[in-house]
């Protein structure tokens, strides 16, 4: 070995100490309080009636420059992100991404997304039982139900993301996306608990989809086109403080109460008048995976309605955070422990008869 | 043999006429046109086709993945698989330039370089894995230090580049370049430690990558200590594909390895394989108890599958000192261990999320293209090994 062994250990001690001053550096751990503006949406599920509206505007809403839905041709789309650049595209789009051709014999006559997807960001679904004939009953009733992006307080889709292309407002808290930064890795399709995000897995230069609270909508002064386009109220937008004590309100309420549901949205003066339902065990979103900003109500269990019971109370980033944050440690002990293994073993060696063995 | 300095000029004809230049191996006797080699290139041809139609054509045409399953074969085989067999190149070349085990000298080149090897097979695969395979860079740019995937992207980048200068003498012998060849000896110990520093967080952020699955990987397989399993589990994979080469390599290209190098490998699988058993069946115990392993079906039975190929059996074998002498015995153990450490990517990768995708109405298969892609990566990893054997001087040092 040319290098004299205490020129080594100098540069080893050096680069240990700027490790070591590094660590502190190393603060990003996801919050998991709530964003001071954070809005959101409250879906109950007992004022639904299934009428779509929300899934239509969407659609519709979503697919101009700035919606969820925009989006740019291959080659646009290639070059943004070569050269890490937001796309500046205006220009609308022909169509709306319909789905139509999800079920046999509609040969793009309509719009019939079947799940979540690619082309679909929030989506109404039932819940059947039996002769299916009471409204919100799990027994030989019916019920509808809603799935879209929850809005995690700490997102396990924000936390995994490699290049950081979904993205957590500080403000409003919307989990948005910023495709041209995305490598399409999928890791945040497989990390969330609620299976949201989705895949554009017929395209050469794939987006992940998911519902982005329509942070376009709310810059123009509007919100999310679900709730000004739900016609009974099942969906309203709001900040996510007055929605959390409306939906505690409401599933304290004894059943049969009339109460003036809101329309559109929290502070709406329409409003609709009826009697409070049965809700089921709790309200979702207060705590699931460390609490959503999207909180959902609903008179059979949401876990008859097919929503994973095993997710955790708390937020997910927190268990590989204690992961990431060891390796700064990993590196300061191999390059100690490795430097004095080094140094005790060459001098055992260099004692011993073993000399001129360095060439390799 | 060609002189490329009529084609070439004199300066990089002489380069290539010295790189290509195969005395020192002709008592290996490496053929190149061989049946083999001609599947080999067969098999990296078809992986070359699916490459180019997947680019062409996206991910849904040429995979069976889905919103639902969304890593497949090449993340469970190729990624995790591949960088798991690689494990061997950090602890050799740990044990020969900081810890000064001279006698495991002699297999360190070998074993860096399938590292090397099987480090850019996972390379390639998660290049054609991840949609936008045109940006993969962007994570050296765009640092986000919560994912886990991005340390992944990072190591995988800094290692092989460690790798490759840890490899880069054999090279430079051949040049004679001895320039370059004495500042890459300086910095060795150093590069060394890297490698090792990047291996231990390698191995084990692709066990953390599923540490935020706790709804949706099988109990079976989750664990919030999954990153020292797969550390661990690597290290006697380790061992195993170590052993596994240099006897395979021995066999075929008439070259002895020291026997006692073979009867310390043998002693790490055991170590590491014991300590891996108590690990898994302790995990199993304090979560969801043992009961899941007769009650959860095929899962259960992919479980034990694992354990028995990969573990119980091998360590058996190896269990008796006598046995650890006898070579034909370390083989089918080094064999077996590194069938059971895939099979256990795979059951990660692939089946443990199962039972949540097939609650929420989805399946998975591989696709054939998938099969092909992967197919030919390994076809191209065993042609970059013999290449290089016949090249580059690989077993210096050996009684040949």
């Amino acid at each position: 070995m040319t290098i004299s062994r205490r020129g080594f250990l100098k540069g080893v001690t050096g680069s240990a100490v700027v490790l070591a001053a590094g660590i502190p550096s190393v603060e990003a751990k996801m919050s998991t309080e709530l964003p001071s503006e954070a809005v959101g949406l409250l879906y109950d599920a007992t004022l639904c009636v299934g009428c779509k509206s929300c899934m239509v505007n969407c659609k519709t809403k979503n697919s101009v420059p700035g919606g969820a839905l925009y989006k740019d041709g291959v080659v646009p789309g290639v070059v943004d992100s070569l050269l890490c650049r937001k796309s500046d595209k205006t220009e609308a789009m022909k169509s709306p991404p319909y789905e139509t051709k999800t079920i046999a014999g509609n040969e793009g006559i309509w719009d019939a997304s079947q799940d979540l997807s690619g082309d679909t960001l929030n989506i109404i679904k039932a819940y059947r039982n039996g002769t299916g004939e009471m409204k919100d009953s799990p027994t030989n009733g019916h019920a509808f139900f809603k799935q879209q992006c929850l809005h995690c307080i700490s997102p396990a889709c924000v936390s995994v993301c490699p290049p950081g292309a979904l993205i957590k407002d500080p403000k409003s808290g919307i989990v948005y996306y910023d495709a041209y930064r995305c490598i399409g890795c999928r890791y945040c399709q497989l990390a969330c608990p609620f299976n949201i995000p989705r895949y554009e897995w017929s395209s050469p230069w794939p987006e992940i989809r998911k519902c982005q609270l329509c942070r376009h909508r709310i810059a123009e002064g509007k919100y999310a086109a679900c709730a000004e386009y739900c016609p009974t109220g099942a969906t309203i937008f709001g900040k996510v403080t007055d929605l959390r004590e409306e939906a505690k309100k409401r599933f304290a309420m004894k059943p049969g109460t009339i109460y003036d549901f809101p329309v559109q949205t929290f502070d709406s003066k329409s409003t609709s008048t009826r009697p409070v339902a049965a809700y089921a065990d709790k309200i979702y979103g207060l705590t699931d995976a460390g609490g959503t900003q999207n909180l959902m109500l609903s008179a059979v269990s949401f876990e008859l309605l097919g929503f994973s019971k095993d997710i955790p109370a708390s937020a997910l980033p927190d268990l590989t955070w204690a992961y990431i944050a060891k390796i700064p440690w990993v590196f300061l002990g191999v390059f100690l422990g490795g430097t004095s293994l080094y140094a005790i073993t060459s001098r055992k060696n260099k004692n011993g008869t073993d000399k001129g063995d360095h060439h390799d | 043999m060609i002189d490329f300095t009529t084609y070439a000029g004199p300066k990089i004809g002489n380069a290539l006429n010295k790189l290509l230049d195969d005395r020192h191996s002709r008592h290996l006797g490496i053929k190149m046109d061989t049946p083999f080699t001609r599947v080999l290139v067969f098999l990296i041809l078809g992986a070359a086709f699916v490459a180019g139609y997947r680019v062409i054509f996206g991910l849904g045409a040429s995979t069976n993945m889905n919103d639902y399953w969304p890593w497949g074969l090449w993340i469970a085989f190729d990624v995790l698989g591949g960088v798991a067999m690689a494990a061997g190149a950090f602890m050799i070349a740990g044990a020969v330039y900081i810890l000064n085990l001279k006698k495991y000298k002699c297999i360190a080149r070998a074993s860096i370089l399938n590292a090397f090897f099987g480090y850019l097979l996972a390379a390639i695969s998660i290049t054609f894995d991840v949609g936008r395979s045109a940006v993969i860079w962007h994570p050296l740019i765009m640092w986000q230090i919560n994912s886990v995937m991005f340390i992944v992207a990072l190591h995988l980048v800094l290692y092989l580049t460690t790798l490759a200068t840890e490899s880069s003498p054999m090279v430079f012998e051949k040049l004679g370049w001895h320039r370059a060849l004495n500042a890459v000896h300086r910095i060795m110990v150093g590069a060394v430690m890297f490698g090792v520093a990047l291996s231990l967080l390698h191995q084990s952020s692709l066990g953390a990558n599923y540490l935020i699955l706790p709804s949706k990987l099988s109990p079976l397989w989750y664990s919030k200590h999954i990153p020292y399993m797969f550390l661990v589990s690597a290290l006697m994979m380790g061992f195993s594909m170590v052993s596994f080469e240099t006897i395979l390599t021995g066999k075929v290209f008439n070259h002895q390895v020291p026997k006692n190098v073979l009867e310390g490998l043998a002693k790490g699988i055991v170590f590491f394989g014991s300590l891996y058993f108590a690990m898994k069946l302790g995990t199993v115990i304090s979560g969801p108890g043992l009961g899941v392993l007769l009650h959860d079906g095929f899962l259960s039975f992919m479980w034990l599958l694992e354990m028995a190929v990969g573990v119980v059996i091998p360590v058996m074998l190896l269990a008796k000192t006598s046995s650890r002498k006898n070579i034909e015995t370390i083989f089918v153990a080094s064999i077996l261990v590194i069938l059971g450490v895939l099979l256990n990517r795979l059951n990660v990768g692939v089946f443990a999320v199962s039972s949540y995708a097939n609650h929420v109405g989805s399946d998975y298969f591989p696709s054939i293209m998938e099969f092909v892609l992967t197919a030919g990566m390994i076809a191209f990893a065993i042609l970059g090994f013999k290449v290089c054997a016949k090249y580059l001087n690989l077993f210096p040092d050996t009684g040949h």
